[in-house]
């Protein structure tokens, strides 16, 4: 029973929070540089680790399909296959993956060690929301950032396919049929699919550490309990809400 | 360079402070039991008494960030429990640890209250920043982070970062642990200051003896989460209560019966 009422209670307190710094919305153009700061921060240093897994990927997409494809026939839809997937799966999950990891963990620790040593305190007594300085720049910020990193998976991820494509001897195909096919097979609607899904769990991997870091009791020894507990819980909602976000785009 | 007596404070009207049989628990531990106070508009009101027996908690209570098992806090006649009781009285914290934000140098700490609340123009915020590090001797450290300073110089500038707030009720959480005597008479002055000049309303958290007989207007001694004394420091002199006075002059017994088993 007690860790349904944990888990309640952390839905709930994360809804809250998402209400508080939805209600400072105003003063987000004169928060800008907080902004800049938490896009870079998200964003730019995050670009090439999403890079080089995205590389891997689209590169292991190929050479799975082509190696499974070459017995069935159907090694010249690897374009397709590789675009698609990256498009409207792997795209957006890897970025939300890394962003949990990389970031996420980051935000987390930040806050809990903002909380643990009164900082957070500080802050309230100061008449300055936390939610207002702490949470809103993050939430905007991830939302500027998590299409520029998605997009770039997608790319990078189509560039590996393609250059695995051409030069692994069993699928040899060159990159103007590749992305042939990959044109043929895919529209815009698949890239904005998959953005749709990025923000999603872009946003929930930000508001979760950001409440996990603020909700932080005890002393120093918490600040790590709280990173593992934030991102564990971003790993997990970011495939559940895969599956209820597929779902819903598909029209389901 | 400036001195207490010119701190950069305009008048502002003072804030009361009311606790009304305040009692907290944390579980079933009873941390404050009906501790009933007030605290009139610029006076300066001294809280004492041993180290778990509940004095920050009750700061915490007046700046709303715990809220009462029992009984109610006001400030100015708000309910310290609301938020926006904060918006009405400017209230300042100087938490014991100093609690400065440790991304931001020193001159950022100072300037975020203001730059927040939109108070003054970068120039006008320079001013007062540089203003109030002069007065706590910490020019020098305008630019650094709060990990290159030393525990006293991070209790000057969560000092200097309240007075930049330009408070109308101050709440110090023991200011003079680790501290020099030169700069604890330097902190006695300012809270001296604030009341004389700018009819601020300071309550002190100290087990420092000599800084609360020497600013005080009223005293209280907490033990045990109850106030026991209540009354002028003149009185503390001797105290009618045992207790009280145990506090205020422990003995030192060398050949105290508890220790003797540590001998070898």
């Amino acid at each position: 029973m007690r860790p349904l009422v944990r888990v309640l209670e952390g839905i709930g307190s994360t809804l809250q929070l998402l209400v508080r710094a939805a209600s400072y919305t105003p003063t987000l153009p004169r928060q800008f540089g907080r902004f800049i700061e938490q896009c870079y921060l998200i964003g730019y240093t995050t670009m090439p680790i999403v890079a080089i897994l995205s590389f891997f990927i689209g590169s292991v997409l190929a050479l799975q399909s082509g190696h499974a494809g070459q017995n069935v026939g159907y090694k010249q839809f690897i374009g397709a296959l590789v675009g698609l997937t990256m498009a409207r799966e792997l795209g957006p999950v890897m970025a939300a993956v890394l962003l949990a990891g990389r970031v996420g963990s980051a935000i987390a620790a930040e806050l809990a060690s903002m909380k643990v040593y009164q900082e957070v305190d500080a802050l309230e007594t100061m008449n300055i929301p936390p939610a207002r300085m702490l949470v809103l720049p993050r939430l905007a910020a991830v939302l500027a950032m998590m299409p520029v990193l998605t997009i770039m998976a997608d790319l990078v991820g189509w560039f590996g396919g393609a250059i695995v494509a051409k030069y692994t001897h069993f699928i040899s195909i060159d990159p103007t049929s590749y992305f042939a096919n990959l044109r043929q097979y895919m529209d815009f609607s698949d890239v904005l699919n998959g953005l749709i899904k990025a923000e999603v769990f872009g946003f929930t991997v930000v508001l979760v550490c950001c409440n996990i870091g603020l909700n932080t009791r005890g002393g120093p020894r918490e600040i790590g309990a709280s990173v593992t507990r934030a991102v564990v819980t971003s790993l997990i909602l970011i495939l559940v809400l895969d599956f209820f976000v597929t779902k819903a785009l598909m029209g389901d | 360079m400036p001195t207490p007596s010119d701190l950069p404070l305009p008048p502002a009207a003072a804030a009361s402070v009311t606790l009304e049989h305040l009692s907290k628990s944390f579980g079933t531990f009873e941390v404050l039991h009906d501790v009933s106070l007030s605290v009139t508009p610029g006076e300066i009101f001294v809280l004492m008494g041993p180290s778990g027996s509940g004095k920050s908690v009750l700061l915490k209570h007046i700046v709303g960030l715990e809220q009462p098992t029992a009984g109610r806090v006001s400030v100015d006649r708000h309910d310290a429990s609301d938020p926006t009781t904060r918006e009405k009285v400017r209230m300042a914290l100087v938490f014991q640890a100093g609690a400065l934000f440790n991304s931001m140098t020193v001159y950022d700490n100072l300037a975020l209250y203001p730059r927040e609340h939109r108070l003054a123009s970068e120039e006008g915020i320079r001013d007062k920043v540089m203003r109030a590090l002069q007065i706590l001797s910490l020019e020098n450290a305008a630019h650094k982070v709060p990990a290159e300073l030393s525990g006293g110089m991070k209790k000057r500038v969560a000092i200097a970062r309240a007075l930049v707030m330009e408070p109308q009720l101050m709440l110090y959480d023991e200011p003079t642990s680790e501290l020099d005597p030169v700069m604890s008479a330097t902190i006695a002055e300012i809270i001296a200051t604030l009341k004389e000049q700018y009819h601020v309303t300071s309550m002190v958290v100290t087990h420092d003896r000599d800084l609360a007989l020497g600013i005080a207007d009223r005293v209280g001694i907490l033990l045990g989460g109850r106030l026991v004394f209540l009354g002028p420091p003149s009185a503390l002199s001797q105290p009618a209560d045992p207790r009280v006075a145990d506090f205020l002059n422990p003995r030192i017994d060398l050949q105290n019966p508890r220790f003797k088993q540590l001998e070898t």
